[in-house]
């Protein structure tokens, strides 16, 4: 029933929005068709903007995740994970989920199938990917479409929310499903 | 800081590479990362052009600016930088919304659409703005509240209860998006991420 309504929603959010919003254009004597296309010309150049920056961010990530040194990384953030009761099978989808959301969905995907979806770690994993985001894509993207370079505090504060989500996921399995 | 990660990715990355003997692995690696990466960009370019198109309408008929008046009070606190009346509040807004549905493919497109708008009303062109920033740490919280992609995988593997997850994907979501917005409003503050001297010169010139 409950999955039901979210499949509807799922299925049903973009076509509502694209006729909500040109049928309220119409009402409102927009000319929609020369507005639509004004407005969609823009695509191209937005697209093309963002890939300097992006191959840039891919490639720093593609090297470190092929060089083995997520192995090294995940050793030496264990024994501080352990503390929150996260389990070391989780903890390398924690720490690929910032910096690409394919090899996080991956590694999920495997521990699910390995575990089981209704195993502790199955649902640590679905709801870490469920409540955190590709934190060095979005930064590239993002900051890529308008040529910003330097970044500021937007990255710092990326990695921190990312780190409270993943902690927050752990901590609220382990209390909603027990031990 | 981004030049101090991007560097140590690729150094610790090639000399890490060089001892596991994954030179070859890292070679392939970086480049099909750039092959993925021009792929990636190249492939936003229909659904930019349609979101951006939909957005046109949703400006000219005075949607967006209707919508931004009624969640003045949200975005206002959080974007004081930002004139409450600016297109960007618009974007920002349907960004969000966006988001939290889950339709990824329609929020990427609207968040380039508000980083425009607010690039229009940074002084500094190549510095990211505190707006942008807030914008940023937002939108890497992850702002989903049920997981679609998720809930199809969990459902694949044969789970009892695939959606069992959406109450602590809920909760995880409101932690990572409030953290986000304390450390983004706490960090603008430090000296190191100032907006130098020298850069509002070179901008002013």
């Amino acid at each position: 029933m409950f999955i039901n309504i979210i499949n509807s929603i799922s299925v049903g959010a973009i076509p509502f929005i694209l006729l909500l919003i040109p049928a309220y254009g119409f009402f409102k004597k927009v000319k929609v068709y020369e507005a639509f296309t004004d407005g969609a010309k823009e695509g191209f150049n937005t697209a093309v903007r963002i890939i300097p920056f992006l191959v840039a961010m891919l490639v720093a990530i593609g090297i470190f995740r092929a060089s083995g040194a997520m192995d090294i990384l995940v050793n030496l953030v264990s024994p501080i994970t352990g503390l929150i009761g996260m389990p070391g099978e989780v903890l390398p989808m924690a720490i690929m989920r910032p910096l690409s959301g394919g090899g996080a969905s991956g590694l999920m995907s495997e521990l699910i199938t390995n575990y089981g979806p209704d195993s502790m770690i199955g649902r640590m994993a679905s709801v870490m990917q469920g409540s955190t985001e590709t934190t060095f894509y979005v930064l590239a993207v993002y900051f890529g479409s308008v040529a910003i370079k330097k970044t500021r505090h937007a990255l710092p504060a990326g990695l921190i929310a990312d780190a409270a989500g993943i902690i927050a996921a752990v901590l609220v399995v382990r209390v909603m499903f027990g031990a | 800081m981004i030049n101090v990660v991007w560097f140590l990715m690729i150094a610790v990355g090639v000399i890490v590479g060089a001892f596991t003997g994954n030179l070859d692995a890292i070679t392939d690696s970086a480049i099909g990362s750039a092959r993925t990466a021009v792929d990636l960009s190249l492939g936003l370019i229909g659904t930019m052009a349609l979101w951006l198109g939909i957005m046109k309408i949703a400006e000219e008929s005075g949607l967006i600016k209707t919508i931004a008046k009624g969640l003045r009070f949200i975005m206002v606190p959080l974007f004081p930088e930002v004139p409450e009346d600016h297109p960007a509040m618009g974007a920002m807004i349907m960004n969000m919304a966006a988001n939290i549905l889950g339709l990824g493919n329609a929020a990427t497109p609207l968040g380039l659409k508000a980083m425009q708008e607010l690039q229009e009303l940074n002084p500094h062109k190549d510095t990211a703005s505190n707006a942008m920033c807030t914008f940023l740490a937002i939108n890497t919280s992850s702002l989903t509240l049920i997981p679609a992609t998720v809930i199809g995988i969990r459902a694949a593997a044969d789970s009892a209860n695939p959606t069992e997850i959406i109450g602590p994907v809920i909760v995880a979501t409101l932690v990572s998006t409030t953290v986000a917005i304390i450390s983004v409003k706490l960090l603008q503050k430090l000296p190191i991420f100032q907006i130098k001297l020298e850069n509002i010169e070179e901008a002013s010139n």
